[in-house]
């Protein structure tokens, strides 16, 4: 801590004096063998007290020269001609020779032997002040990229030392970015590393409600409590708070602990102690006048200890002490590690600004994170919304199809390499394998159950099994991977607290899409019209001239080829296993169940508000999804009491009953 | 004679001489008792598929006879195994604390016998402290009671929700597989007080009886078995038989006609659906330690999906069926998954059961709801020549009045 305000100090007397300004007058009239020959003999010194004066020359004097010179000092590749006492920086040649440069015109001065020189090792203090000296040529180095990557350097590693050529450095800086990227710095250094309280309350107050995660990483340590005894603190110690005794920050024991510590009561001896006393001290099968087979009860191990305790050979022990009795009469404080009251207040204050826009910030994160929940359980369930929303189909085998889609998705990106090729090529070829295995299972299995549903739940149950098990066989039981194409990589990025991944993204719109085509087909084509038909009236439409097999083959067909294209989507973030459909199954009757069967905007209401729900608890107990998965899954379960027929019920005859 | 309970249930005497052959012949062939033909392993096995079936003739009263497809009966086994696996695991870990802490210079009190229980059991999921659930634990009997209260006020409140707000059909059935979720993924957490994914282990081995081999051990877990299965049996036939048989056929025929008579369906069925849960808890709390190990995955949704499947293929809405089906489908599945059959070679790709046998299994399936939807109970029917009468498409008269729709259609 004493090097880093030396450094400070040293280099903010550099910059005190007139020299601050390099001039290029001055850089005409000198060398900078000129300048170190000038200060040479503490150069040779070489002693971290002294050597002040010299760095400052030499980052004062202005010259295109002086980087270098610290830099090779630094590293310690400046060496000294011991006949002349000129400085040099060298690059070996071999063991015995090196090859001496002028440090003016960097030419080659010619080879010498290591007799001759004298190599300048800067100590570990010395190299740091030439650190903190070179700070500013990196903070005003002509490449704008140096420039920033030097205060990123400080901004993740940031000293003392660093502030005052930061400061310095401000006024010259010409990027509008860089400079206001340098102020921020400027602050944070002056939060934690001025001397000035009045300079680091302003500084603190500037970040009210700043978001950014480096804010809040300065602010902290700021605020670093620690639990005290009143009266062991001076009387100007920065008090936060009182602390109850027995309470989640300060347990009894702790309190206790710190007391006897403290020397302020004597220590009792523990449950433990006390059992560890008494078998130190059986004689004869017995301890204290007590046998040590009656010793299976505390009432007698506390009358032994006593006994014990009279006899002298055990530590004292009050058996009416209660550890609540005595912490009762002792204040306990949170104190501050930072001296300065004025710096802790304006830090709470601005920490409380800011956690109140990160929370804000964090209630949209959340609505967005339900949004894409949400978007995720509408895809799974669109095509469940058409198999037993629109036709009452229950098909449990829709989470195979999501499976099959997506296991398709994996075998076209084997074959095709460009993942966003893939990717348009995978939508549809999902979408036809699908509609291909939904036709099948309509005309081989579903269309002969339609007057029996509980069979067909079965009956596509066990559809459901094999096709896992097939899946298992052909692709393993490891997860296998569906990538996304590059420009899906990512996340939208508003704040260090608000982002969104572009896969979540794509997913939302997908689901968008998908409302649409389905609300398209379901109102504005002949098919939709006609499964609207057979669905309410099978025989009525079948004397108006519909094929009542027809239609529910391909509404069914569609139902199935939507759940692909879903599982194409749901690969594309989650792992592709021959599990996956099982996980959504559940969930995507729920999605339906709660939102109103037969209607695709009680879907998405039920999906939103699914959605919603579990991000919602997953809020309330982070770090716990099964949790809210139990819960959400009881409140849906409660929620179907009072609506028995989802959010939005069919009414009259298109209900059905 | 001819209303007498024996008459109207033909098919019970039956049954019970072929159980109590059947438990007799094991026991003659067993390692403990008899020849040694059968092993103690496979003893275990028989004792568990008795308990299976036990849980699908519950599963066969609540939807063949009363037409609740339930999802969620499965669930009520595995809280019946954790109930009784709460006691088992208590008992057995106090006596291996016991044990070792005699050999301690001074005898242990009560307070570190149990915190050394509690460590000992709940030391996997990182914590010591024993959560409220194991309260009744130490005791036998309450904790008896806890396999039957347990499961049947679950299915109580449950079922008093799901009927008293008409859900019915596939509703119902979504719903009962939402319930059989929520317990699973609620045991899966480590703070739900049952060692999360762990589950409760070292079912087998009863407190107390460390000198009983597990030879002897498996029979009289057989017989145990085979008394619930019997008892439950003729509990079933008792039920299924009289007026209040009728009126549950009647729930699952027309809801709407039966409710219109004046009789109250939200009662009968809340009372079935109660009844079976209870039946099947005690028929987990016999199967788990036999199994020795129970965990949340026992008691995933798929796990009530193949009692439904088990019922189906047995036969439903006959008792014997549900039996018959539980028995065969977890016999040949422990055949085939257990490596036991033979593999088909094709020439191009060689058939592995433990790989194929799944996907066997949801095809029978398949067919079996297809076209035998009474199962291989159907086959009694062949014999017995009772047919289901082919009206040909005939309008439903009055004389048909008492026929289902489907039966009219065929």
């Amino acid at each position: 801590m004493i090097r880093f305000l030396t450094a400070t100090f040293i280099v903010l007397a550099a910059f005190a004096s007139p020299a601050l300004a390099p001039s290029p007058a001055q850089a005409q009239d000198q060398t900078i063998q000129e300048v170190l020959q000038t200060h040479r003999e503490v150069i040779e010194k070489s002693s971290r007290k002294t050597i002040g004066p010299a760095i400052d020359a030499i980052a004062a004097s202005g010259l295109p020269s002086a980087q270098n010179v610290l830099q090779k000092w630094q590293s310690r590749d400046m060496w000294q001609r011991k006949d002349d006492r000129l400085f040099f920086y060298a690059e070996e040649v071999d063991s015995k020779t090196y090859t001496l440069y002028d440090f003016d015109s960097d030419a080659a001065v010619g080879d010498f032997a290591k007799s001759d020189l004298k190599q300048l090792k800067p100590n570990s203090g010395i190299r740091a002040v030439i650190g903190a000296a070179l700070v500013q040529f990196q903070l005003s180095d002509p490449d704008p990229a140096r420039r920033s990557e030097a205060i990123l350097a400080i901004q993740r590693d940031g000293e003392a030392s660093h502030l005052a050529p930061l400061r310095a450095s401000i006024a010259g800086e010409t990027d509008p970015d860089i400079k206001a990227l340098k102020e921020v710095t400027e602050r944070l250094l002056t939060i934690s590393y001025d001397t000035d309280d009045a300079a680091r309350v302003a500084a603190i107050q500037g970040f009210n409600g700043a978001l950014s995660l480096d804010v809040r990483a300065v602010l902290n340590p700021v605020l670093t409590t620690t639990i005290a005894l009143k009266d062991s603190l001076p009387d100007d110690a920065n008090i936060k708070d009182r602390v109850i005794a027995g309470s989640e920050a300060l347990p009894f024991e702790d309190a206790l602990a710190r007391m006897v510590s403290a020397g302020m009561i004597p220590a009792q001896p523990t449950i433990s102690e006390r059992k560890d006393a008494l078998v130190a001290n059986i004689q004869d099968g017995m301890v204290g006048g007590v046998g040590v087979a009656d010793l299976a009860d505390q009432d007698a191990r506390d009358r032994a200890y006593m006994v014990l305790v009279s006899e002298g050979v055990v530590p004292e022990w009050d058996a009416g002490y209660s550890i609540e009795d005595a912490v009762k009469s002792t204040e306990f404080v949170e104190v501050y590690a930072e001296p300065s009251k004025a710096v802790t207040d304006a830090a709470e204050a601005t920490l409380k600004t800011i956690d109140r826009a990160v929370g804000l910030n964090q209630t949209l994160d959340l609505a967005l994170d339900g949004l894409s929940l949400a978007s995720i359980y509408f895809l799974a369930a669109i095509g469940l919304a058409i198999t037993f929303g629109v036709m009452g189909v229950i098909n449990m085998a829709h989470g195979e199809f999501i499976m099959m889609g997506a296991y398709t998705g994996y075998v076209v990106q084997q074959i095709i390499p460009d993942y966003t090729v893939s990717i348009l090529v995978a939508i549809p070829a999902a979408f036809m394998v699908t509609f291909a295995a939904g036709v099948a299972m309509e005309r081989l299995i579903i269309r002969w159950l339609y007057n029996r549903p509980l069979e067909t739940l079965l009956a596509s149950f066990g559809v459901a099994i094999a096709l896992q098990q097939i899946a298992k066989n052909i692709f393993g039981t490891q997860a296998r991977p569906l990538t996304s194409p590059a420009w899906l990589d990512g996340a939208l990025v508003f704040n260090d607290v608000l982002a969104i991944s572009y896969i979540r993204i794509a997913i939302f719109v997908l689901a968008g899409i998908f409302l649409g085509v389905f609300l398209f087909i379901m109102k504005k084509t002949r098919l939709g019209l006609e499964t609207r038909a057979v669905t309410q009236n099978p025989k009525m439409a079948a004397s108006m001239g519909i094929n009542p097999d027809r239609v529910n083959m391909l509404t069914f067909g569609l139902g199935s080829g939507i759940a692909g294209i879903a599982g194409v989507a749901i690969g594309l973030y989650a792992k592709v296993t021959s599990e996956m459909g099982a996980d959504y199954i559940v969930q995507s009757f729920m999605t339906v169940v709660v939102g109103g069967v037969g209607n695709i905007w009680g879907t998405l209401l039920g999906a939103l508000g699914i959605g919603f729900l579990q991000k919602g608890i997953e809020w309330l107990n982070p770090s716990n999804t099964l949790a809210a998965q139990t819960y959400m899954i009881v409140f849906i379960i409660i929620f179907i009491q009072f609506r028995p027929k989802g959010i939005i019920a069919l009414k009259g005859r298109a209900a059905g009953d | 004679m001819n209303n007498s309970f024996f008459m109207k249930n033909p098919s019970l005497l039956v049954f019970l001489g072929l159980l109590a052959l059947f438990t007799l012949g094991v026991t003659l062939m067993s390692e403990a008792y008899g020849s040694g033909l059968v092993s103690t392993s496979f003893v275990k096995t028989l004792g568990k598929t008795l308990c299976l079936a036990l849980v699908a003739i519950a599963m066969d009263l609540v939807w063949g006879y009363t037409g609740i497809l339930s999802l969620g009966h499965f669930a009520f086994f595995g809280v019946g195994g954790y109930m009784i696996g709460m006691w088992l695991m208590y008992a057995r870990t106090e006596i291996i604390v016991v044990n070792s802490l005699a050999s301690s210079p001074i005898p242990a009190t009560a307070s570190e016998i149990s915190d050394a229980i509690g460590s000992q059991i709940f030391g996997v999921v990182g914590s010591s402290d024993f959560p409220a659930i194991w309260m009744f634990a130490d005791s036998l009997i309450l904790q008896l009671m806890m396999v039957v209260l347990v499961p049947g006020l679950v299915a109580l409140v449950f079922g008093w929700l799901a009927f008293r707000s008409r859900v019915t059909g596939v509703y119902l059935s979504i719903l009962t597989q939402a319930m059989t979720l929520a317990l699973s993924l609620y045991l899966f957490q480590n703070d739900s007080g049952l060692r999360g994914n762990n589950g409760l282990s070292g079912l087998q081995n009863l407190p107390g009886a460390d000198d009983i081999p597990q030879s002897v051990m498996s029979i009289w877990f057989l017989w145990a078995s085979a008394l619930a299965l019997a008892l439950t049996y003729i509990a079933t036939s008792f039920v299924v038989s009289g007026k209040f048989g009728s009126v549950i056929r009647g729930i699952r025929d027309d809801e709407a006609r039966v409710r219109f008579l004046g009789y109250s369906v939200e009662g009968y069925k809340l009372f079935v659906f109660v009844l079976t849960a209870i039946m099947a808890a005690i028929g987990g709390a016999l199967y788990y330690p036999q199994a020795g190990i129970i965990n949340p995955a026992e008691i995933a949704p798929i796990a009530s999906i193949y009692l439904a499947v088990w019922v189906a293929i047995g036969g439903r809405g006959r008792i014997y069926g549900a039996v018959i089906g539980a028995v065969v489908v977890s016999l040949v599945s422990t055949w085939f998954t257990g490596g036991q059959a033979p593999n088909i070679n094709l020439g191009f790709y060689e058939v592995k059961w433990v790989d194929w046998w799944q996907v066997l299994l949801g095809l029978s399936f398949v067919l079996v709801t297809l076209f035998a939807p009474k199962g291989i109970g159907g086959l009694v029917d062949v014999f017995t020549g009772r047919f289901s009468p082919n009206r040909k498409g005939a309008p439903l008269g009055p004389d048909a009045g008492s026929l289902r729709e489907e039966e009219a259609e065929k």
